[in-house]
């Protein structure tokens, strides 16, 4: 739930202090600690990739291979494709309008924002369905037109981005909430006007934290499993992503398959997090060039200052 | 537009007008129309639908099993984060980064593979099962899953918090003759409660939602072992509208209280922080 940024400062100077733990309690928590994460994290992750592969290279090929598995995959694509760009559309409005501005009701628009986090995907699946199924609000409307929402493709696109919608947003409001708009009143005062204000400084500016809660919103996008399971339907070949392929074939007991497809997926998880940690790398590299160009700046004024004040 | 009270720069019209569309069309007209479909139910049917054994039992079994699963993440969560700040060892990065994991994961991914390490025959649910410990298909397994997906929240609402503690407090308090228990006791951790409560009750909100890591360990016994998000997708399936969303607004008010409780403690934190 954290933004990429962090702070060095207070452990820099840690490094420096006296006080602290004896080697033994040192290890002991490192231990508990990698013991905890080794248990619930690393062995199912293991076991994904293990298990795909436990049959060798044909078998793991045979089951991507499968037509099912295609079409799922092309769905998958179509489905992140269309929710990614309007989440981050909507993102960067919305991170615009809550760091550049102070008005009545942010608060509340922010918590708004937060809602579908604290949904869950069942229900998430569900107001949809209420409100475009057979017996939901629209659903005689709908259905006298012939358009099928539920149990159809843009269902799953609707469900998906309503889950994964705050996502870019947070990243966005977290990472320009830190920089400040310094740079962009300066802009504003050399004449700049409002689009060539965020094309040409604030997205360069945030571009880390963007590509994060980009491929963040994608990976959850492509994995959503409740929401997209109450309105798709199961129907094979036309309303099935890969996490519903994946539990078709798990409960088929066909466990080679499931986890070929669960490992395209978790490779993708690998990837978010890679990407993570390149961009909190850069920014604090930024931040660190930054602050060490104020030192050197700030040290011949300081000198500077001396010499006029002995001056007579 | 007399509501806004700070910001020079051009936009303010068009991004709040986008984005009030937005969340209106995404976020608040789905949401009401739960909403109304619920209270279009009248008290004692909803009553009747929403108290029923079955529904009981799948509360008992979410409020349960997610305070557990949120617990054990606010333990070893602190731990985590404090070996994180704290220490260097070989492999930190990567573990700092393995973290977010359960966050990026499908939750179907994490279902099978959770299910698969800790069924009777898994490389820990073997183990497990020799000391008379079963996992999968029981209450214990839905802990398992509901302690998975809520990792990270402890951890990166404590870590930043532990990055900005002033060594010179720590210094002090060894100074003064505390011991590190005794420092850890009184000293950081005060400072370090609010950002843990905070990602406790994240993780609970997370956790009473859950579905997908959950419905394949969990087996999916009605009044044992089925969850309340799954029963309301059973009771979908069953064209049962009304079941589904009278549970629906329970759960939806629960989170809504667990929302509200973030927001509180995070103006504690800040509070505490100022």
């Amino acid at each position: 739930m954290s933004g990429i940024i962090g702070t060095r400062a207070a452990s820099a100077r840690r490094r420096d202090s006296q006080v602290g733990e004896s080697v033994f309690v040192r290890m002991l928590l490192i231990v508990m600690a990698l013991g905890f994460l080794g248990i619930f994290l690393v062995a199912p992750l293991v076991t994904v990739f293990a298990s795909a592969f436990s049959q060798g290279l044909g078998p793991y090929w045979a089951a991507l291979a499968q037509d099912e598995t295609l079409d799922a995959i092309e769905l998958t694509l179509l489905t992140a494709g269309i929710s990614v760009p309007l989440n981050v559309v909507f993102g960067i409005a919305a991170a615009w309008l809550v760091t550049k501005y102070d008005f009545w009701g942010k608060s509340v628009l922010i918590t708004v924002v937060d809602l579908p986090f604290s949904v869950s995907p069942v229900i998430s699946g569900l107001i949809f369905v209420l409100l475009f199924g057979a017996h939901g609000w629209f659903g005689p409307w709908l259905s006298e037109r012939d358009i099928k929402i539920i149990f159809a493709v843009p269902g799953i696109v609707m469900a998906t981005t309503f889950v994964t919608f705050p996502l870019v947003a947070r990243e966005l409001i977290a990472v320009m909430h830190a920089q400040g708009n310094d740079e962009e009143e300066a802009a504003l005062t050399l004449g700049a006007g409002g689009l060539s204000i965020l094309l040409r400084i604030t997205l360069p500016k945030v571009r880390w934290g963007l590509l994060y809660g980009v491929i963040l919103c994608n990976a959850r996008a492509m994995g959503e499993f409740g929401a997209v399971s109450v309105v798709s339907g199961h129907v094979r070949g036309l309303t099935n992503t890969l996490p519903l392929q994946v539990e078709i074939l798990y409960n088929e007991y066909n466990f080679v398959g499931a986890f070929a497809v669960a490992s395209l997926l978790a490779s993708l998880a690998l990837l978010t997090l890679l990407v993570k940690k390149i961009a909190e790398w850069s920014v604090s590299n930024r931040q660190a060039k930054r602050d060490a160009l104020r030192s050197a700046e700030a040290r011949p004024l300081a000198a500077s200052a001396e010499l006029e004040g002995v001056r007579p | 537009m007399r509501w806004k009270t700070r910001g020079v720069l051009p936009g303010f019209g068009l991004s709040l007008g986008y984005t009030l569309f937005y969340v209106g069309l995404l976020v608040v007209l789905p949401l009401s129309a739960m909403v109304i479909k619920a209270s279009s139910l009248g008290p004692s049917e909803l009553w009747t639908k929403v108290s029923d054994e079955r529904a009981l039992a799948a509360y008992r079994l979410s409020f349960g099993s997610a305070l557990v699963g949120s617990l054990v993440n606010a333990v070893f969560g602190v731990l985590v984060a404090w070996v994180l700040v704290r220490y260097r060892f070989p492999g930190r990065g990567l573990v700092d980064a393995l973290v977010d994991l359960p966050f990026a994961l499908p939750t179907a991914v994490a279902g099978i593979a959770l299910t698969t390490v800790y069924a009777e025959h898994g490389v820990l649910g073997q183990q497990l099962a020799k000391i008379g410990v079963k996992v999968a298909f029981t209450p214990l397994g839905v802990t398992m899953a509901l302690t998975f997906i809520g990792i990270p929240f402890v951890v990166r609402t404590v870590q930043p918090v532990l990055e900005e503690i002033d060594p010179d407090v720590e210094e002090a308090a060894a100074v003064l003759g505390a011991t590190r228990f005794q420092t850890f006791r009184r000293v950081i951790f005060p400072s370090i409660l609010p950002a843990t409560l905070t990602g406790f009750a994240l993780a609970f909100a997370r956790a009473l939602g859950e579905y997908g890591s959950v419905v394949f360990i969990s087996g999916n016994m009605p009044m044992r072992t089925e969850i309340t998000p799954l029963l309301i997708v059973t009771k979908l399936e069953q064209y049962d509208y009304a079941g589904a969303t009278a549970i629906a607004a329970v759960m939806l008010m629960a989170s809504f209280s667990l929302l509200l409780l973030v927001n509180l403690l995070e103006r504690w934190a800040r509070r505490a922080e100022a």
